[in-house]
């Protein structure tokens, strides 16, 4: 069945629909990395968005259970050159197209998504409709009209309070307490954490600060996560009161919300950073890590007691900071990887160095 | 860190001759490290035997030292040029083992030289198997259960420990040489005795088989900061087992997860770092496709041919940024050429699919034994890109120049399946063809997989080009829609691929395919998956629907490559289209290159203003002229590849710059040319073509034996045969017929005599001749295996006249414009002409930098009309060099199992390299040295022993001249009745078969230093010339086998008897 992209440019691009026949509006945005298409999917940063991946042959290891970023696809809409229907890999448990049917996901494939990216980064990242119906002009409108990112870090945040021990059970004291609160946390970053022997508990975007401080955590951490970061200014109250009370770090999102919460300012990428080869500098080491990255924002000025830790060698843009008297540090970058580079895992050291 | 500011002067060593194993892909990257040490100021010397490359030409770098790659000449440059800097990452294995060497002797302390890039402790890390296995279990990578052996009985124990099959990999050779996988006691004795003798320091490596496990490549690349980054990564589509050379090869890998393929990364990264990697590496791993278990295989810890092709697959610079590198510069400093803006410390992201297949040269070698293995056996390659697997796969199959448009193949059409099955699991270079075969026969998929470890998802693409070929088959043209045939063409149908299945020409497909607006368009590779704007103007095709070219309108010339390196067709044309290239751009022409082999200069997408990497087809080369609409094409400086279009382009009315379709036509089309050489009265071998067996005879016996048979149509000699009786002719011409009834077979009288070529460049008006070459061998060794002077060593004044004059005639009566070669043979005072070339030949670059002229540039200049009296370099006969230059094949036959030996009309070597003198003997002296094919008198610690073995003519020909008393001899019993004559006592060798010692343990025992075997027929696997040759090559012993060669080995051994007699000489 035939399906088509609609850009609030007026852009058409037209395809066969596979996956859940659907229409959706979303934010369309490329993402470059050759592996990693079910880790994207299910990542909750991709919420309200629509992924174009660049690398035309997307399925071909198809689906397997373990690869998740959180337990079901968060993105809107998946667009590629080619989808394949015949998966192959030891782990592969379903095909991707059958993934998408189940989670009531439409994808498009026979797409030129080179002509695509290139137009999103000329015109930066649009808007756009997907769709297997007729639309007419005001249908298109109204659908574009109403798209709004607000709201994504509730749908796709933890609505209860989950607690997990690290993974080793041995009481020795390197157990270490962390807040990790969730406004879209990939799993990774848990695994992580539970890797490192610390018990973290997860709260939900909207928690309080006082309700957070009570369960006495050594550690805050705040996830990654879909949106804009402005979106969340009742949680960046909340985080204000964190912030000299209790150590924090944060990753992409949660590095956003720290800049807004200490008086810096963000902004909007023209098309953002979204796949697995961004190079950044830690200028501590002065070494360069490739990085795995998703985010549309980014910290434009730095807040005040705050310096530069890393920053995208390509673009200069900041990727990491810390403040210069209290423990607070963060980056803008994924070093949960997943999918990616996994060379600055090292971070998930540091972060829980900063624990009391 | 920023540029070193204390290296000033940095040595670098090239790969020497082109061998199986070691082809131009080390020019590629030689030429960009020289490019880009200069583009730092800093000051290149360069020594590399093989003139046929642009490395060696004086624009490239300030010191240019055509010499052998051996101790002594490393040692001389250095003392003559001081350098402060070794690079030695560059040279591919034979760099690497120079380093090593002066290092191990103390000569890089003694001569202050600095190793740059990666250090000798990393080399040897990588490089020495005990070393490198005991870092590996040091940091954690896992390799496979293996053992270091320097003896037979070790092996076999070991061998029994692990179980069967095994793997036997010898140290320190490239390309696996003498390594090979056994199945059995017996087979492994044999493989460890020869990989025993071909490592240099006496050992291999035993291990257990993987057979089946995927193999995945990472180039990787690492500065002095620590700062690391995977380049591209690359699956092999045949699994471990088979080289990875021989191996056809996807970028980036398709059937591996995120975790499957961060962690290979991973490991490569932590490799790289124990290791201390400054440059480019390469590391190979086995992964078990059923679980996350993996096996690192190996490192290089160099560029090699993987990174060369990694570059051209992602359009990352790996050798220039290698360099830059060495020179201290971080990643993080280097800019990335291809977008301008971001830097070198960053990962490639391809939007498209990258198909690498390897060219074997068993068109030449049909009797050889072609099974695949672990050795590697590719003389070449070419690479692919489409916006999905079938269409790089497709585009890949018709970039070989096989005449295969689809997976179709005649010859396994008819075999029954039993046969088929066999053939895919033996895996041969046309295994492919055989299992698509299979697959049309509908054999179960998963059956091919558990029988061949191909991976399912590449039988799976497989299966549905099969499937759609066979439904085209049953449609007319006009059945097929516009929506299926823009499918098949995104999916890299050709047209000519789809007409044959209709039974249809190709231009009906196309012009149904334009009638429906179906049109190519042009995709950037950009290195960054369109994220970034990038300036590179490195192009592939696609049907998908934005063009990314941006058309000019500065007058534009397209030049075209000459495809994969094959024997008989070589680096040689690449160094002549770069020239050409170089040429239009100084003249102010925009230049467009269209190449398909990833190893070469040319495609470097700095090269040409524009780069497109598409198969040299009919229909692929039209896409580009369509789109760019230039003034003309270049085709003489492409080979046989090239110039195979003039036919096509000339009927689209396309003009061709320098000499036309007709003029070509009329030297490859016997009878016309055979007409026109009566014309203007220039002798030739009296001959015929013919068209039946019945017909050759009789033309046989009319002409008189020996008669020399070949094909019409032939470039490199393919299927050329000298038949000295009636018998070998007719069983050459029932073959020939066999393999094609439409083309007739050319008989000549086969003179003996003096071989002599030239190349030339004309106007139409004047005919320059840079030189005249003479070949050392007598006529019947074709002559790019025969060694070769210049400037001519024994032509009377008279004849160089005549020479002159019947170049001119030939040149000027043809109607050629720009290049043209011919060859000649002088028999008692008269001049015959055998074979004239209206393009460049395999001469061209030699010649060019011995004489100083720069023949490609003026041709490049005489075909758009400038004449060559306003050029500079006059007319007529240029004036002789001083220096004296001998030319010296280099074969890589001891890589190819059951391949004959012993010269002939056929071409066999590789490669070649040069010997430069004052004097004739010097020039032959470097020659030999530098193609390590005579026995090396200095370095011998006894007198060395030369086998003899001569044919009657041979035998009635010898003089006590040949026989000095600096030599002892062995021979069998005929020659040695003949030495004993001439009053030489040669040891009697009993003949193969016969009592121990025979004529095969005396080679086996090393007891031999040279064989002197003119054989009176080749090709007989059976006979024992065969298999004395065979044993000695397999034990690098040289052999001469022909008395020209031997004579001349002789005479310049008796004139130098060391290095220190002779001199270097810089080349710029």
């Amino acid at each position: 069945m035939k399906a088509r992209l609609i850009l609030e440019n007026g852009a058409v691009f037209e395809g066969e629909a596979f996956g859940y026949l659907d229409t959706q509006v979303g934010e369309v945005v490329f993402n470059t990395g050759m592996t990693g298409y079910q880790e994207v999917l299910t990542d909750p940063s991709y919420c309200g968005q629509i992924i174009v991946m660049t690398y035309p042959l997307i399925g071909n290891y198809g689906i397997n259970l373990d690869d998740f970023e959180s337990n079901s696809i968060k993105a809107k809409g998946l667009i590629v050159r080619e989808k394949c229907a015949f998966s192959s890999n030891f782990r592969s448990e379903f095909e991707l197209e059958q993934f998408l049917k189940h989670n009531k996901v439409l994808g498009i494939e026979g797409i030129d998504t080179r002509a695509l990216t290139r137009m999103i980064r000329s015109r930066g990242t649009m808007r756009g409709i997907i769709t297997t119906e007729d639309l007419s002009e005001t249908e298109i409108s109204s659908y574009i009209e109403d798209y709004s990112s607000k709201g994504v870090v509730y749908a796709v945040c933890t609505k209860t309070i989950e607690r997990y021990n690290g993974l080793t059970t041995s009481s020795d004291e390197q157990h270490k307490k962390v807040a990790l609160i969730d406004y879209g946390a990939k799993k990774n970053i848990l695994r992580e954490l539970l890797k490192r022997n610390c018990d973290v508990t997860i709260y939900p975007a909207w928690t309080s600060a006082d309700e957070i401080l009570k369960d006495q955590p050594d550690l805050v951490f705040l996830s990654n996560g879909p949106g804009n970061p402005e979106d969340l200014a009742p949680e960046i109250e909340e985080i204000k009161k964190l912030i000299g009370v209790k150590p924090i770090v944060g990753i992409c999102l949660g590095h956003q919300l720290i800049a807004l919460a200490s008086e810096g300012e963000t902004e909007k990428l023209k098309f953002g950073h979204r796949g697995c080869n961004h190079p950044v500098k830690d200028i501590g080491k002065n070494r360069v890590y490739i990085t795995s990255q998703n985010h549309g924002y980014c910290v434009t000025k730095l807040p005040k007691d705050f310096e530069v830790t890393h920053v995208n060698v390509n673009d200069g843009s900041v990727e990491g900071m810390r403040h210069t008297l209290l423990p607070v540090f963060s980056v803008q970058f994924h070093p949960e990887a997943s999918p990616g580079p996994r060379e600055s895992d090292y971070l998930f050291d540091e972060f829980i160095a900063y624990a009391e | 860190m920023p540029l070193n500011k204390q290296i000033k002067k940095v040595l670098v060593i090239g790969s020497g001759p082109i061998v199986i194993g070691q082809a131009a892909e080390f020019d590629y990257s030689g030429t960009q490290a020289c490019q880009a040490l200069r583009e730092e100021g800093v000051e290149v010397v360069l020594i590399n035997s093989n003139p046929a490359t642009i490395m060696t030409d004086k624009e490239i770098a300030d010191k240019i030292y055509i010499e052998p790659i051996t101790l002594d000449y490393v040692i001389k440059v250095i003392e003559k040029e001081k350098p402060d800097s070794l690079l030695a990452g560059m040279g591919g294995q034979t760099a690497l083992n120079m380093a090593l060497e002066l290092s191990e002797k103390g000569l890089l302390d003694h001569y202050n030289v600095k190793l740059i890039g990666t250090k000798i402790e990393g080399i040897k890390q990588g490089e020495d198997r005990a070393l490198f296995k005991e870092m590996m279990l040091r940091i954690g990578e896992p390799m496979i259960q293996s053992e270091i052996v320097t003896d037979v009985l070790s092996g076999v124990n070991f061998a029994a420990q692990i179980g069967y099959p095994v793997i036997v990999r010898p140290a320190y050779t490239l390309g696996g040489t003498g390594g090979g996988i056994a199945d059995d006691e017996v087979s492994l004795k044999a493989i460890i005795v020869s990989g025993l003798s071909n490592s240099p320091v006496g050992q291999v490596l035993i291990e257990k088989s993987i057979k089946g496990w995927k193999e995945v490549e990472y180039e990787v690349m690492r500065d002095a900061n620590g700062n690391r980054i995977s380049v591209c990564n690359m699956e092999n589509f045949d699994p471990v087992g088979i080289h990875t050379g021989d191996s056809i090869v996807v970028a980036p890998s398709q059937t591996l997860s995120d975790k499957d393929y961060q962690m290979l990364r991973t490991s490569a990264l932590n490799i790289i770092e124990a290791i201390g990697i400054e440059g480019g590496c390469n590391v190979q791993f086995a992964l078990n496709p059923e679980s996350f278990e993996y096996a690192v295989i190996e490192i290089n810890p160099r560029v090699s041919r993987s990174s060369a092709l990694a570059s051209k697959a992602t359009g990352y610079p790996i050798a220039k940024v290698a360099a830059k590198i060495a020179l201290g510069y971080g990643l993080d400093e280097i800019k990335n050429a291809v977008t301008g803006v971001t830097y070198a410390c960053f990962e490639p992201s391809l939007d498209y699919v990258v198909v690498k297949i390897p060219k074997w040269p068993f068109e030449k070698f049909f009797k050889a034994e072609r099974t695949l293995g672990t050795k590697m056996m590719a003389t070449g390659e070419i690479m692919a890109i489409g916006t999905n697997f079938e269409a790089a796969f497709l585009k890949g199959i018709r970039s070989l120049e096989l005449g295969q448009y689809h997976l179709k193949h005649k010859k396994f059409m008819k075999l029954p399946l039993t046969q088929l099955k066999a053939l895919v699991m033996k895996a041969d270079d046309e295994r492919i063809f055989a299992l698509a075969e299979l697959i049309r026969r509908e054999y179960r998929l998963e059956q091919i997989n558990a029988i061949t470890g191909i991976d399912p998802w590449f039988l799976d693409k497989l299966k549905w080009i099969i499937d759609q070929e066979t439904h085209i088959e049953s449609l007319k043209l006009e059945q097929i829609s516009s929506d299926m045939l823009r499918k098949l063409k995104r999916k890299g149908f050709s047209d000519k691929g789809i007409g044959d299945l209709i039974g249809i020409s190709p231009e009906e497909v196309y012009d149904y395919r334009i009638s429906l607006g179906i049109r190519a368009v042009f995709h950037m590779v950009d290195t960054c998956a369109g994220e970034f704007e990038a300036v590179s103007p490195y192009y592939y095709s696609s049907y998908e629907t934005i063009d990314e070219v941006t058309v000019s309108n500065r007058d534009k010339i397209i030049v075209l490559g000459s495809g994969p390196i094959r024997i008989g067709q070589g680096i040689e044309f690449d160094y002549a289209s770069v020239h050409c290239v170089n040429s239009l751009k100084r003249l102010g022409y925009e230049t467009i290159i269209i190449n398909s082999n990833p190893e070469t200069v040319s495609t470097d997408f700095s090269i040409a203003d524009k780069l497109y990497f598409e198969p040299l087809t009919e229909e692929d080369v039209l896409n580009v002229i369509e789109k760019e609409n230039p003034i003309g094409v270049v085709l003489q400086f492409g080979g046989q590849t090239a110039i195979k279009l003039a036919k096509f382009l000339s009927e689209r009315h396309i003009k061709i710059i320098g000499t036309d379709f007709e003029q070509i036509d009329l030297c490859e089309d016997r009878e016309k040319f055979d007409a026109f050489l009566e014309s203007v009265n220039v002798n030739r071998p009296t001959g015929k073509g013919v068209m039946s067996v019945k017909e050759g005879i009789n033309i046989g016996r009319e002409l008189g034996l020996p008669v020399l048979v070949r094909p019409s149509y032939v470039l490199g000699g393919q299927g050329m045969k000298i038949c000295s009786n009636l018998i070998e002719l007719e069983d050459y011409l029932v073959d020939a017929f066999i393999k094609d009834k439409k083309n007739p077979v050319l008989i000549d009288k086969y003179i003996v005599g003096k071989e002599l070529e030239v190349d030339a460049i004309t106007d139409g008006k004047n005919v320059l001749i840079p030189g005249i070459m003479e070949h050392i061998e007598r006529a019947g060794i074709h002559s790019g295996d025969s060694m070769t002077v210049f400037p001519p060593q024994t032509v009377s004044d008279n004849m160089k006249q005549i020479i002159v004059e019947t170049t001119e005639t030939i040149a000027l009566r043809l109607g050629v414009m720009g290049m043209i070669n011919i060859q000649y043979i002088e028999c008692e005072g008269i001049l015959y002409v055998i074979e004239v070339n209206p393009r460049a030949s395999r001469t061209v670059p030699y010649i060019s930098k011995v004489s100083g002229v720069p023949i490609v540039d003026l041709a490049t200049k005489v075909s758009l009309g400038m004449s060559l009296e306003t050029l500079g370099y006059g007319t007529g006969l240029y004036a002789q060099p001083d220096l004296i230059a001998v030319k010296v094949p280099v074969f890589s036959t001891h890589k190819l199992p059951d391949v004959e030996i012993s010269l002939g009309p056929e071409m066999k070597s590789t490669g070649e390299v040069l010997g430069i003198g004052r004097t004739y003997a010097e020039a032959l002296y470097k020659g030999f040295i530098a193609a390590k094919n005579a026995p090396d008198i200095e370095k011998s610690s006894r007198k060395p022993v030369v086998l003899m073995t001569l044919n009657d003519e041979d035998k009635s020909s010898i003089s006590e001249e040949d026989l000095p008393d600096t030599f002892d001899y062995c021979a069998t019993r005929g020659t040695g009745v003949v030495l004993l004559s001439h009053g030489v006592t040669a040891i009697r060798v009993r003949k193969i078969g016969n009592e121990a010692p025979n004529l095969l343990d005396l080679i086996t025992n090393g007891d031999i230093d040279l064989i002197v075997n003119t054989p009176t027929h080749g090709d007989d696997t059976k006979s024992d010339g065969f298999i004395m040759r065979r044993a000695a090559s397999e034990r690098n012993i040289p052999v001469f086998t022909s008395i020209d060669t031997y004579r001349a080995w002789n005479y310049a051994s008796k004139i130098i008897t060391s290095s220190s007699e002779t001199d270097i000489y810089n080349m710029k």
